[in-house]
This record gives C-alpha cells, structure tokens and sequence, in this order.
C-alpha cells in the first residue's frame, strides 16, 4: 500500500510544471515549426493575403494538432510501429473532415476562401511531424501541451505574415479600410499612397517568412546553422 | 586636394579606435578611399598589382552609364513637348532642363536611399562600405518609367538593396542583379505605375494633342501588332536614334553602343555575353519569323513576324544586355558559361516579350531567372573541365 502511494507521488507532476510550460513556450520562438523547422510553409504562404482566413487556419490547426497529439498519445502503446502513420493518418484525416463540416457549417465564407487549404492540413508536416516525435512517446497532457504550443507557434507565424499582408497589400484589417479609400482618394490614399500588389502574391510571404527568420536569428545567434 | 587630405586627416582620429565616432569609421573610409588612392594593401594570399579596383572599375561602368543618362534627360524633355504638340518651337536646352528636372530627383533618391541603407549595415556589421552600390543607384533610375512617383523609386530601392543584396552578405554575394530587382519588385507591386500607355511620357496632366499615345513600341505591338500609332509612326531610325517613348535610359541605341565600347575597352564587361545574348534574341527572331503563320491570333501573328534583327533596337534589349546581362557579380563567372548564360538570356527575353503580353519586355525577366541559373551553368562547365582532363589523365596513363 505505502509502495504504490510514493510511487504515486513520484509521477505525479504540477500539471504546468517548469517542463511543462517549456512544451508550449519554446514552439513559440526557438523551435518554432515555421521559422527553425521550416515546416508548414506551403499554408503560410497560401492563406496569408488576408487576416480573417489565416486566424480561421490557425484556430483549425490548433483543434486538429491539441486532439490529434491527445488521441495519438492514448493509442501510443497499442499502435503496431510497422502501420503507425497509417494510424496517424486515419486520426488526422477524421479530425480534419470534422473541422472541414464545421467550418461549412459556421463559416462558409470563410471556408470558401480557404477551399482545398483545410483539407491539405492533413498533409501540414508539422502535424505529422508532432504525432511522430513527440505524442507517440509521451502521456496525453504531455502530448496536448505539446500540440498547442506547435499550434500556436504556427499560428503567431501566419497571423503575423497575414496582418503585413492585408495591411500592406489590401491597405485593410479583417477587409476594414485602415489606410483611407483608394477609389475616394481619402487618407493615407490623398497623398499619394498605394496598395503594394506584390504583397498579395506569395512570393512575398515567404519573404515576410524569410524576414522574421533574419530578425530572429539575430537575437539569437544560437539558431543559425553553418 | 591639399585642403581636402588635410581635412581627412585632422577628423581621422576621432574615427580611429578609441575616437568618438568609432562605431562610424566605415563611413569616414569610405569617403576617404573615394578620394584618395587607399594607403593599405591586402594582407594575404597572391595579389596582382594593378591600378584598377572594385572603384574604378564601378566609376567606369558609372561612365559608360553617362550618354544614356545624358540622352534619357533630353528624351523626356523631348516626349513631353512633343505630347503637348509644342516640341518644334522648344530649344535643345529646354528640353534638358525639363528632363533633368524629372530624372535627377530619380537619380539623387535612389543614391540617398540605397547609400543610405549601405551604410547602416556596414555600421552594423562593422565591414567598410563597398562601391557596388554606385552602379545600381544609378542603374535603377535609368530603368524606371519617368511618372513613377519618387516614393516607389525609394520603396523599390530598399527591397532591392536589403533583399536582393544584404541579406545574402552585401555587395559580391548577391544572386539577383539588385538593379533588376528593384526594377522587378516596382512591376509586380506597382504594376499600373511600370506599365501600359501613361507612365512612359510626363504630359504633367496638360492638354495633350489629339491622337496622343503613350504607349511603347512593344506596348503597341502587344496589343495590336503594329509598332506605331496614328500618333506617332516609330520607324527604324526613330528605334535606333532613341526618340521614343520607354524606360529613362533604354531609348537610345546608339548612346547604348556608346557605353557597350567603353565597357569593351577597359575590358570591364563580358564581349561574350553581350555577343551571344544578340545571338541567342536573334535565333529567337528568326523562330518566331519562319513560325509566325501558327500564332493564335492576328496580333499575336503580325508581332512574331516582325524582322527578327528588329528586336535588337526594340525596347530594352540593348540596354539590358550592355548594362544588366554583364553584370560581374550575377553572371556566369566562366568563359564558356558566359556564352550558355549570354545566349539564354536573348534567347528567353525575346520568347517572353513576344509570347506573354502581360509582360511587354522580358529582358528583365529573362536576365533575372539566368542570373539563377548562372551558378549551375558554371557547375556544369567546371565539371565537364574535370571530367575532360580526368579522361586526358586516364589516356596518358593507360
């Protein structure tokens, strides 16, 4: 009876123990998945035009990776390691066509402009990426603390490439005029301002990308590779 | 000169180690370097002694540079009178003064802010300042349509000098020519400011005569196959004399030649690319010619007819070539490269001019994906030495 009791205590752990906390604060700077693993990009340069889509993609990521992490973390022990990303697939496949009704359901405007981009989170490599290395091997919180933290990692990548994006290339935030009328020559417009349209290309997500990544990796020299 | 090394001299220690402006000694070795031969030498390695460097070499280009410069001014002047129907009772001097009114502001911003950012790097960095910049500053201008508003000269000129070039490590290191690609990220940003009938002549929103265009000669021939209009009827000599509407600098073919023999002289650009980028827009002409009766439309047929050696003096190939294509940095860095990355960039420039009417010139596009394209034709060529001698040695031995 004692025996069981202090091995009790000895697992348990603060559910937001200091390495706890690390699993949802480090995917959001030194191991992001967008700007140090480079995963994720093909989305971040496709829904970023404007900001409503690129919050919606976030938030659908972050149900499909927090569930995902969890259903993968409590199946770990009995998933034969020869079919996993089968397994994997499965799981991730029937949390997307879930977020994919809803969103038709609830946000058809919405799920209009993304088109075929939510069906694609299930080829999003960090979703993979995070069911491989970390929830295959770790418990459930541990897991779901693990697949937020990625979540919104990615999601302070696109949100911000997206508010660039929108206000530079659109001159709007979430499609509100914030720099004047450019048909009525108000605002910013009157004195000789233009949408940049090469914002609205993606090329120039990925050069937004490629800039956070410069700024940084000159905060910390750490992350530069040879 | 006295006067001015002695000024050198007397602010020198405050720029030295331990001086006040310490953190700002590039920019002081900077000027002093641009005034004065360097006093230091190179520290290590084989050296050949020779009174060129990187600044002479830009100050030749910058010179090769001038007559299109000097020729661009009296055009604008030129386009502009012409279009208010005013331009036989205008001197020679009025024209200049109204070209150099609208081209030099061009010219000082895109120096201001391209030095400018030049500067904070090198200061941040803590490397001297390099002199590439003084071609590119003046290369944009020159490319640049005359009614573009000075504020995306600057916007373009700070994309192309932090992107195109800072980030890969400043001048030397760039991939993209940076001139193109402030000129690239201008057309695709501001697409009805690079681009169609209005930007290319500055009419200052006067009355203008009736039947007036503005639009280029590839414009025209993009959308209806015919060079001129009832405006203006451009024939061979107005083509090669430059008294046409288009970018600042790329009109005139013969002030072009003009800088195209400086630069083989001195020895400062490449005779191949620049023979075998005609070599490869010519090959194009001639496909189009003997292919133009399978065009998909009548417009699209009577361009790809137009005689193959035309679009030589068409839009900007010529300028593109001398200026652009030669590039030291960008280029093709062997000799036999410089003949595929040469004929390519005619060969895909003329292809694209034609063919895509969304992109009425495609030299910059074409010398841009070559200028990509140039490490891998250079990969080639030193293996393919390799494996050549590789053989020689085998044979010899055997």
């Amino acid at each position: 009876m004692s025996d069981t009791q202090t091995l009790e205590k000895k697992k348990s752990e603060p559910l937001f123990s200091k390495k706890n906390k690390k699993l949802i604060s480090n995917p959001l700077n030194d191991d992001n998945p967008i700007t140090v693993q480079v995963l994720g990009i093909c989305s971040a340069l496709a829904i970023t035009v404007k900001l409503e889509p690129a919050i919606v993609m976030s938030m659908s990521v972050l149900f499909v990776m927090g569930a995902g992490n969890v259903v993968i973390s409590l199946m770990r022990n009995l998933i034969p390691s020869r079919i996993r990303i089968i397994v994997q697939l499965v799981v991730v496949a029937s949390l997307v066509i879930l977020v994919d009704q809803f969103l038709k359901a609830f946000l058809y405007d919405v799920s209009k402009q993304l088109s075929v981009f939510v069906g694609l989170i299930i080829t999003n490599c960090i979703i993979m990426g995070r069911f491989e290395a970390f929830a295959l091997a770790n418990t459930p919180w541990k897991s779901f603390l693990d697949g937020v933290g990625n979540a919104f990692g990615y999601a302070w990548i696109l949100i911000a490439v997206a508010f660039f994006r929108e206000l530079l290339g659109s001159g709007t935030l979430f499609g509100i005029p914030v720099l004047g009328d450019p048909a009525a020559k108000t605002g910013l417009y009157a004195l000789g301002y233009e949408n940049n349209g090469m914002m609205l290309l993606p090329p120039m997500a990925l050069i937004t990308v490629g800039v956070i990544i410069w700024i940084q990796r000159a905060k910390n020299t750490k992350l530069i590779e040879d | 000169m006295k006067a001015i090394h002695n000024l050198f001299e007397k602010v020198k220690p405050n720029f030295t180690d331990g001086g006040k402006w310490e953190k700002f000694f590039p920019v002081y070795d900077a000027f002093e370097t641009f005034a004065f031969v360097p006093g230091h030498s190179a520290q290590s390695g084989a050296h050949i002694r020779d009174g060129v460097d990187l600044k002479r070499t830009m100050v030749t280009v910058i010179l090769a540079m001038t007559p299109a410069l000097l020729f661009g001014m009296w055009n604008v002047g030129l386009q502009h009178y012409k279009a208010l129907g005013v331009a036989d009772q205008m001197e020679f001097l009025d024209l200049m003064i109204f070209g150099a009114w609208k081209v030099l502001p061009m010219v000082v911003v895109s120096y201001a802010v391209g030095l400018g950012i030049e500067f904070i790097f090198a200061i941040i960095n803590k490397h001297s300042i390099n002199e590439g910049y003084l071609v590119s500053g003046m290369l944009i201008p020159l490319v640049m349509p005359v009614d573009i508003p000075l504020w995306m000269v600057a916007v373009s000129t700070v994309f192309a000098v932090v992107i195109g070039k800072e980030v890969f490590g400043g001048t030397g290191m760039n991939i993209l020519n940076p001139a193109l690609t402030a000129r690239a990220f201008a057309f695709f940003a501001y697409p009805s400011w690079m681009s169609g009938d209005k930007v290319w002549v500055n009419t200052g929103g006067e009355a203008v005569v009736d039947g007036y265009s503005g639009a280029t000669i590839l414009g025209n021939l993009a959308t209806t196959g015919q060079a001129g209009t009832a405006y203006a009827d451009w024939g061979i000599a107005e083509m090669i004399i430059g008294t046409i509407p288009g970018s600042i600098g790329e009109t005139s073919k013969i002030a072009i030649l003009l800088g195209a023999m400086i630069l083989l002289i001195t020895g400062v650009a490449s005779w191949r690319i620049m023979f075998f980028s005609a070599v490869g827009a010519l090959t194009m002409g001639l496909i189009f010619n003997a292919f133009a009766e399978y065009a998909i439309s009548p417009e699209q047929q009577a361009f790809m007819a137009v005689p193959y050696w035309q679009h030589l003096i068409i839009g900007s190939w010529a300028f593109a070539t001398v200026f652009m294509a030669t590039d030291p940095v960008s280029g093709a860095q062997t000799e036999k490269g410089k003949i595929w990355y040469g004929f390519f960039i005619g060969f895909f420039g003329i292809m694209i001019r034609v063919f895509n009417p969304a992109y009425p010139e495609g030299m910059m596009l074409a010398i841009l994906l070559m200028n990509v394209f140039a490490p891998l034709i250079d990969h080639y060529v030193v293996e393919g030495n390799i494996n050549r001698r590789t053989k020689r040695l085998k044979l010899a031995n055997a």
